[in-house]
């Protein structure tokens, strides 16, 4: 028998540790000859804490939101006297939220122990790295990878098996595989996954990639946010190392390779990919203009690649099951699985991976389960900074990379952000505005100086003091930005505000003509008062931090909206919810 | 004016003995090309942020200029120029937290602490940093505290629980100091 205690960041932030903890405790305490293991995220981050217990007949019963208070019933019953804890248990709907999904990526996170090679082993790894350099040439792998059809997940959809070819073909001894594991996408948590939960799978395919193209060296450019994910990588290099699988003449073939990690120190611009390399060589992370592209002229000038977390992991699946097993999922165009992080104001949050070509509506409601509290689905941001908001008009739009492009948004790394009636459109672009003027790395003007004028009317406008034109004025430098900037980071920063012009003009116009936020989100635009189900009983006065608030005890009291400040510190202490915000 | 082995001036050789835990990372890394985003991390990993004049040390040992590495240090949002308190809250501002109301546990954080973005309290306990996605979106709104004992992510925050989260690590460190 054993216990699994699902330990990536998200279940660290709910206290698995806590949970692990206590098993244990009472596991020595009572003398059970029980080991307690940890494993990656299984996706289901709304349940964490989640604990497995296996049987020594391999059956599994999955327990959700353990906390440490629940431990003690949990092992009195079920791991003392066999008794499964139904209460507990993993509800048969919650179950469907795996069940449903086809899992390439994420095959072995939340199932094997990361920190253990040899339960990768046992789960079919390094397989495929054996299958390569035992049978196949780097041109056979390049064409395996190319029947799969599998395309970058990191955001841009380009031809994995193309950039191999042209990294291979560059004329050249040295040169370098790089693993862009800085996913900065506000809203994307797929790579972390990986990378916590099966860093193997990601190392394997690097080897696999390194032989294709004729690298010697990788380089993992990760996430300095992600002190995890760092160590859970080293662990596994040190023990890929030991078992000969990284190194010199690896598996006996002769060949050599090797991958260090680098941790980025936070720019978002460093996800594109001369900026990345200029971060790698300790330089400030700005791009520089392509041609010569990366794999001609790339790290220290030699020929280079780089890939995404994501990308990597499907390789060693698409080298041990064909090409033709991935390419058979998805669509023509889109083939494959995709991982996307459901979050927002969904019910159920977390990392979903299903075959391209499903709707969003069979994503966000038939998986996600729908919006929280059962509100009214308004929009879903697809693309994070670079994307756009999808409407809920266009919830039928199936997710592909061509779809979702026709929309205004872009796949991206795979986030989505649901948005309910709660959220104001207008305050999202000027969320992400904020963003890319925050991370624009300054070389360009348009960039720099475009997209903080940009906040600046944003900003005007959610504060009540929108001008007519505005959106006009948005519109044109919305354009300018697009051509003057040299990356994708400026290409792409405008797309959160021309989508939800597009779709949601409305409201542009409610906050600059008529002083209202639908969403009731933006502050300026409010006004609170006290309706006649106030029952007098002076609470919200002595709250109210400026005085506006005025009444005698056991009357309705009255809010002055010349002192207001629009705290919303009255309606959340009103016990008879009597104050309402318009 | 010699203050014990240790002249009081602004030179070379004061900064070789002020800085020898420096040492060791500019012995391993000093010659390596393109290690000073590297330095600048492990420097800051010792002292807990970059002091001006440790930034002058590594520009003696390595041969690069000051304003250089000024202009990596400032281009890069993990490095700080100004010492932080023994607890820095992360307070992540993704997208997802953002929708979850992110801007409501700034407030909190302020009624409790007193401090906003990139500010220190008084007592050297806490600095807030607003920063971009720690990737634990299905548990939006969410914060990190770093301190030099462990990293904690804390998930699904209220006004309430960031109160509570924060009254905890103060009572806690008033005992110990006790």
């Amino acid at each position: 028998m054993k216990v699994v205690v699902g330990q990536g960041s998200c279940g660290i932030a709910t206290g698995a540790k806590k949970t692990a903890g206590r098993f244990e405790q009472l596991i020595r305490e009572k003398n059970l000859d029980i080991k307690v293991d940890i494993t990656g995220c299984v996706g289901t981050c709304y349940l964490e804490p989640i604990v497995d217990i296996y049987s020594d007949d391999g059956s599994q019963t999955r327990y959700v939101k353990v906390k440490p208070e629940d431990v003690e019933h949990i092992v009195e019953s079920h791991l003392v006297n066999g008794i499964v804890c139904e209460g507990q248990a993993i509800s048969e709907e919650d179950r469907q939220f795996v069940e449903k999904q086809q899992r390439v990526v994420l095959r072995n996170c939340g199932v094997i122990n990361p920190e253990d090679i040899n339960e990768y082993i046992s789960a079919e790894g390094y397989k495929a790295i054996e299958k390569v350099l035992q049978t196949m040439s780097p041109d056979d792998v390049i064409e395996e990878i190319k029947i799969s059809g599998l395309r970058g997940r990191g955001g841009a959809g380009f031809p994995t098996w193309f950039k191999w070819k042209a990294a291979k073909s560059s004329p050249g001894k040295e040169k370098y595989l790089v693993c862009n594991a800085d996913e900065g996408d506000p809203g994307a948590f797929m790579d972390r996954s990986v990378l916590e939960g099966d860093p193997h799978s990601l190392i394997e395919g690097m080897i696999i990639g390194g032989y294709a193209m004729g690298a010697n060296e990788g380089v993992i450019y990760c996430r300095a946010e992600y002190p995890l994910a760092i160590k859970r990588l080293e662990i596994a290099m040190g023990q890929a190392r030991e078992k000969g699988f990284l190194g010199k003449n690896i598996l006996g073939s002769g060949f050599d390779f090797d991958i260090r990690i680098k941790a980025g120190a936070g720019a978002f611009v460093c996800g594109e990919e001369t900026a990345l390399i200029a971060s790698l060589e300790g330089e400030r992370g700005m791009p520089r203009l392509k041609p010569p592209f990366p794999a001609a002229k790339g790290y220290w000038q030699k020929p280079t690649n780089i890939n995404n977390v994501e990308t990597f992991a499907n390789v060693p699946w698409i080298i041990y099951n064909g090409g033709a097993a991935f390419g058979s999922l998805g669509t023509e165009q889109s083939k494959g699985t995709k991982v996307f992080a459901l979050a927002g104001k969904i019910k159920k949050g977390g990392l979903v991976e299903v075959p391209m070509g499903l709707t969003l509506r069979d994503v966000i409601f038939g998986i996600g389960g729908g919006i929280k509290n059962d509100k009214q689905f308004k929009a879903v941001q697809m693309g994070g900074p670079s994307g756009g908001c999808i409407p809920a008009s266009l919830i039928d739009t199936p997710v592909t990379y061509e779809d979702i492009n026709k929309t205004g948004a872009i796949v991206g790394s795979g986030g989505m952000i649901v948005m309910d009636e709660d959220t104001c459109m207008v305050d999202m672009a000027r969320y992400f505005l904020n963003f890319t003027r925050d991370e624009s790395c300054g070389k360009c003007n348009y960039c720099r100086i475009g997209t903080k004028r940009m906040l600046e009317i944003l900003e005007r406008i959610t504060s009540g003091e929108g001008k007519d034109g505005d959106i006009e004025l948005l519109e044109e430098l919305a354009v300018k930005i697009k051509d003057g900037s040299l990356c994708g980071l400026g290409q792409t920063a405008p797309n959160p505000v021309l989508t939800t012009i597009k779709y949601f003009r409305n409201e542009y116009e409610d906050h600059i003509y008529h002083k209202r936020c639908t969403a009731k989100s933006c502050k300026a635009l409010l006004t609170y008062d006290i309706t006649d189900a106030c029952r007098g009983c002076t609470l919200c006065a002595k709250k109210c931090p400026v005085g506006a608030i005025t009444g005698t005890a056991k009357n309705v009291h009255v809010i002055d909206h010349e002192k207001c400040i629009k705290c919303g510190k009255c309606m959340e202490s009103c016990k008879f919810n009597a104050i309402e915000k318009k | 004016m010699m203050n014990g082995n240790v002249c009081s001036c602004n030179c070379a050789v004061n900064r070789n003995e002020k800085f020898k835990e420096l040492r060791p990372v500019l012995d391993a890394y000093a010659d390596v090309p393109g290690s000073l985003i590297t330095i600048l991390q492990k420097t800051q990993d010792i002292y807990g942020y970059l002091p001006v004049d440790a930034i002058n040390y590594i520009s003696d040992v390595t041969g690069i200029k000051p304003a250089k590495i000024y202009g990596v240090a400032t281009f890069y949002a993990q490095f700080r120029l100004q010492p932080v308190g023994k607890y820095l809250i992360m307070l992540c501002q993704g997208t997802a937290c953002h929708v979850n109301g992110s801007e409501l546990i700034e407030e909190a954080i302020h009624e409790f602490l007193g401090i906003k973005d990139g500010e220190t309290t008084e007592d050297g306990l806490f600095t807030l940093n607003n920063v971009a996605c720690l990737g634990c979106c299905s548990l939006a709104p969410v914060m990190m505290i770093r301190s030099s004992e462990e990293d904690e992510t804390y998930g699904n925050l209220t006004k309430d629980s960031v109160k509570q989260i924060l009254a905890e690590i103060k009572g806690r460190t008033q005992e110990v100091e006790a």
